[in-house]
């Protein structure tokens, strides 16, 4: 499986992109869908609402389960794909294009705090994968 | 260890997805379980569910014994090959399993069990026996090999691979089966669709798979089976029913047969009980995904909490998310009812099941 390098990502499957204007975008990983399976539906934030850390923010579901996307770092959500919430199975087909939420950092510096793919890719196989 | 099915290594060549399902090492999908439902309702898809059990009861007068293991009527199998669906249940009216029985001859009856019940199927079946009917023979098949094979195009695509058993498989009806060379087949299945459950020696399992597979028969997995039972509002053991609970009000009664003089396990019981509950089908009308054991709030409950979901989930025939829920048996059909998901209250329809039927949506 590749693992796109120019991306960060969390222990809990968010793939994170930075933007040049310092927000950042975020959307779950390949790993993450290939376990969920096909996805039904998908509950996004509203645009505005102020995020923890590790806060739950969106739910995805697939036709196997629910599972909880949380907030790589505390910010603010700028914005959503609402173009998922009407094609789900675009997670499936492409889950590094199929964004979930940008979020405006409240610092910086937080981001240092995620993985990169090559500590993701270690973090997958000590779970086993 | 997981217990795997003569199709395991097949299903790991057909990069399929396994799961630990009860024991048992199964295909979930072979790629995408949404393909796989819309192939069987379009087309035609196959199910390996050897993982079932048959087990043949043998010796003289096996319909007397039957008569009294079971809540639906043997005395309704007049016909060799002919079908009945049955629930097993315990004294007390809980439901030990649902099951199909063949009636080959009155010295022959073939039962299927459910796969994560089978053993203590036989256990009870065995402990009845003895007490009853010390003469006859249970027989546990583990060395067959069970295949569904379902939708509008399933029967065709199975004459092609064996051509030969056309003649005697072409007129049966639902719910009738054939014996045709080493192949039982039967007019049955879980989908809702049209299609053969053919059962073959555990040795011919795998080349069968791949000739059907040749026909253009897509492999589905257990993911796919669970919506398609769904839609079709077909129960699943251990989900929508369970020693706990009893037939009536498990949308079951056509099963029972409670008119006839015949006395079965659990007829006393069913007779005192009163059906304060039933299941319902639900559509959603909200956005979202209906789940099993959310909690489902209507105008009868009696109490918080009272109305649950059995199964659910998303129906991609519907393309809503659908569920059988066990609600206050004095719901009205087209009512509005509440479910409770997450921080959520989300509204959904009270309807009639089941919700798809030969490729027809019902709702």
């Amino acid at each position: 499986m590749s693992i796109p390098t120019q991306l960060k990502y969390t222990k809990s499957h968010e793939w994170v992109k930075s933007e040049s204007d310092g927000t950042i975008t975020v959307g779950i990983t390949q790993h993450a869908q290939e376990l969920l399976g096909d996805m039904v539906f998908v509950e996004l934030p509203k645009i505005g609402r102020t995020l923890a850390q590790k806060e739950e923010c969106v739910v995805v579901e697939s036709v196997k389960a629910a599972a909880d996307v949380y907030s790589p770092v505390a910010g603010e959500v700028v914005a959503v794909n609402s173009e998922l919430e009407s094609s789900p199975e675009k997670i499936n087909q492409d889950p590094y294009q199929a964004w979930l939420f940008k979020l405006k950092p409240d610092n910086a510096a937080d981001l240092a705090s995620l993985l990169d793919a090559q500590g993701y890719e270690k973090a997958l196989e000590s779970e086993g994968h | 260890m997981l217990k795997i099915t003569p199709l395991n290594q097949t299903h790991r060549d057909m990069n399929a997805k396994m799961v630990d399902f009860g024991g048992w090492d199964m295909p979930l999908h072979y790629g995408s379980q949404l393909e796989e439902h819309h192939k069987v309702r379009q087309d035609a898809g196959m199910f390996d569910v050897s993982h079932m059990l048959v087990v043949d009861i043998q010796g003289e007068n096996v319909r007397h014994f039957l008569r009294q293991l079971v809540a639906n009527n043997v005395d309704k199998l007049t016909v060799s090959g002919k079908a009945l669906y049955t629930c097993m249940l315990n004294p007390d009216g809980g439901i030990i399993d649902d099951l199909i029985i063949y009636f080959l001859s009155e010295s022959w009856f073939r039962l299927v069990v459910n796969a994560g019940t089978a053993d203590k199927d036989v256990a009870w079946i065995t402990s009845q026996r003895d007490k009853t009917a010390p003469h006859l023979e249970i027989k546990p098949r583990r060395d067959l090999a069970m295949i569904a094979v379902q939708g509008p195009k399933a029967r065709v695509k199975v004459w092609q691979v064996i051509p030969s058993s056309q003649a005697a498989t072409e007129n049966l009806k639902q719910f009738q089966a054939a014996t045709f060379e080493q192949y039982f087949i039967a007019r049955t299945g879980y989908t809702g669709e049209d299609g053969f459950e053919i059962i073959l020696p555990a040795s011919d399992a795998v080349d069968f798979w791949k000739k059907l597979y040749a026909a253009g028969v897509a492999p589905a997995g257990l993911g796919a089976r669970d919506t398609l039972r769904l839609e079709a509002g077909m129960n699943l053991y251990g989900q929508d029913m369970d020693e706990a609970t009893n037939p009536l009000e498990s949308g079951l009664a056509w099963t029972v047969d409670l008119k006839s003089e015949r006395d079965f396990i659990g007829k006393q019981a069913l007779l005192q009980t009163t059906t304060k509950r039933q299941l319902f089908g639900l559509l959603l009308l909200d956005k979202g995904v209906l789940r099993s054991h959310q909690k489902v709030v209507t105008h009868h409950d009696q109490a918080d909490g009272e109305g649950e979901i059995t199964s659910g989930g998303f129906s991609p025939t519907l393309n809503q998310s659908i569920a059988l829920a066990r609600l206050p048996a004095e719901v009205a059909i087209g009512e509005e009812v509440h479910v409770l998901v997450r921080d959520k209250k989300l509204a959904a329809k009270v309807v009639k099941y089941p919700f798809v039927r030969n490729g027809q949506i019902l709702v």
